[in-house]
């Protein structure tokens, strides 16, 4: 298994495990992102890609390993700094996980409403519309999220997490159930966001064009553990015929 | 909060279930005193979800209170008749109204209504991971939530309850006056002449056990829903039932209690 290092590394996991029930999903997953860099995890459905994700960001526990998110081991913070960690850290859920109560601008700015109390409604206003701008939907302000399709929903779940500027971004199947095109417009996003917000991301995908399109680096996860790392072109060239079998599937029975 | 679940059985699968559910269910009560007490306090959301309680039961609760205190006083009337105590009616409703059947019917209704609401409300929110996206976002859920709604149900029932007994006690009014010409004011002089404050008091008290029952029965089946859309309406359906049968529970050890300081 090979690891590429560039610069200074914002999310460290080692020998990661996790089981639910008989099931060993994660068996010894071990990774580090450097700043600035979009890592993209591919692997089969079921195989714990998200399962990785949300041990980072600590909705699950792991049940042995270390996951160190900006130099902090983040199954040994308490509360507050959990709160703060996760400040930094943007997560998009696969279905969006948008408010069904709330409309869209709501939406964005409850996570900035209860963060930052000192800020007045003028600079709220300000902070969505920008968000909004960024992922180009400006005009979906007043919608509730039942009015709008899959891909701005998607849009919307990014700009939610945007509206806090975080460092790091972790997406969760970002172009599940999209049509082609688009796939690629959130692909695009996920680039434009890297670009203008400066982050660090993790993007959990079956879908190769995403990974081609928006990875730096690509992770190949299989059995529990990462089989296979580098750019896309180097992972895919691998003789490891389980690699390969992904590849041929992904493109042959879309 | 997570489930704690067992990953072995002690003695069997049923009973282990029931211990470890009474020990997560004891932990989330404890964490809503906690976080219910600790600042920030989500001021504008408690207002939000009284209103939606409130709301949500009126119209059926004015409808019920009145036709039990309509139908208990018309089928109370043969049997104090046989005796020639159908004056009594007035204080015989009051006591029925105001010491049982106001807070019990209050309670009933919020938990049809308003508990299987939050069940589902919170579980769909569980399924669609929208508990999780507060969480990552550095917003307790728990506290925007669950507090918020257990305080609601905690204090909008005794305000429902009084507004069912006055409902009710206006069937009754209707009632009497429709066979006894009776005054609006000698009606309430003589059902109120044997109304204790023990008795109001102890309504008040059911209300607020009542009404914290409702939401945090909700909260929790909601809250920890599994398995998709069929889990959010186990967990609605679940809400109604343990609710209904805990307001049961706690009917009968607070009028047991209230009988023993009556004496």
């Amino acid at each position: 298994m090979e690891s590429t290092t560039i610069g200074e590394e914002v999310i460290t996991i080692k020998d990661l495990h996790k089981s639910f029930g008989s099931k060993h999903v994660l068996r010894g997953v071990d990774l580090q992102v450097c700043k600035g860099e979009n890592v993209v995890v591919l692997g089969r459905s079921g195989t714990g890609k998200s399962v990785l994700i949300k041990i980072i960001s600590r909705l699950l526990k792991p049940d042995s390993g270390t996951v160190k998110v900006l130099g902090r081991e983040v199954d040994k913070l308490n509360d507050k700094e959990l709160q703060q960690l996760r400040l930094k850290i943007g997560f998009s859920f696969q279905n969006s996980a948008l408010y069904d109560s709330m409309t869209v601008g709501e939406n964005l700015e409850f996570p900035l409403v209860r963060n930052s109390k000192h800020l007045k409604r003028k600079e709220i206003n300000i902070a969505v519309e920008t968000v909004l701008k960024a992922v180009g939907l400006s005009e979906a302000i007043d919608q509730m999220p039942a009015e709008l399709s899959g891909g701005q929903r998607k849009r919307i779940g990014i700009a939610r997490t945007l509206i806090l500027r975080p460092e790091i971004m972790l997406y969760d199947e970002p172009t599940a159930g999209l049509d082609p095109i688009t796939c690629i417009e959130i692909n695009n996003l996920i680039n434009l966001v890297k670009e203008q917000y400066n982050t660090t991301s993790i993007i959990i995908t079956h879908d190769l064009t995403c990974a081609k399109a928006t990875g730096d680096r690509v992770a190949m996860l299989l059995d529990g553990t990462f089989v296979k790392q580098g750019s896309f072109e180097e992972v895919f060239a691998s003789d490891d015929k389980r690699i390969q079998d992904f590849y041929n599937y992904n493109f042959t029975n879309k | 909060m997570k489930l704690k679940q067992p990953e072995e059985y002690f003695i069997s699968r049923k009973i282990d279930d029931f211990f470890s559910g009474l020990y997560n269910a004891t932990k989330f009560i404890l964490l809503f005193f906690r976080e219910a007490l600790k600042p920030p306090y989500e001021f504008k959301e408690i207002v939000k979800q009284c209103y939606e309680v409130g709301y949500r039961s009126l119209a059926l609760i004015t409808l019920t209170g009145f036709v039990t205190g309509f139908v208990f006083t018309k089928q109370s009337r043969p049997s104090l008749a046989q005796f020639g105590a159908t004056s009594w009616l007035p204080s015989l409703v009051a006591i029925a109204i105001i010491r049982a059947l106001a807070p019990l019917v209050t309670a009933l209704i919020a938990a049809g209504k308003v508990g299987s609401n939050i069940g589902a409300e919170l579980g769909s929110m569980k399924v669609t991971e929208q508990i999780d996206a507060m969480e990552v976002s550095a917003v307790n859920p728990f506290k925007f939530l669950v507090v918020s709604r257990v305080l609601a149900t905690t204090i909008t029932l005794p305000i429902l309850m009084c507004y069912t007994g006055f409902v009710g006690m206006l069937g009754a009014f209707i009632n009497v006056n429709q066979n006894e010409q009776t005054s609006f004011t000698a009606f309430f002089q003589q059902a109120f002449s044997n109304i204790t404050f023990l008795d109001i008091f102890s309504s008040v008290v059911k209300a607020i056990v009542f009404g914290f029952t409702i939401g945090i029965v909700g909260c929790y089946k909601g809250f920890h829903a599994t398995q998709g859309t069929e889990g959010v309406g186990r967990a609605a359906n679940a809400s109604v039932v343990l609710s209904m049968f805990l307001i049961f529970m706690e009917e009968m050890l607070i009028v047991q209690i209230t009988n023993n300081i009556r004496g």
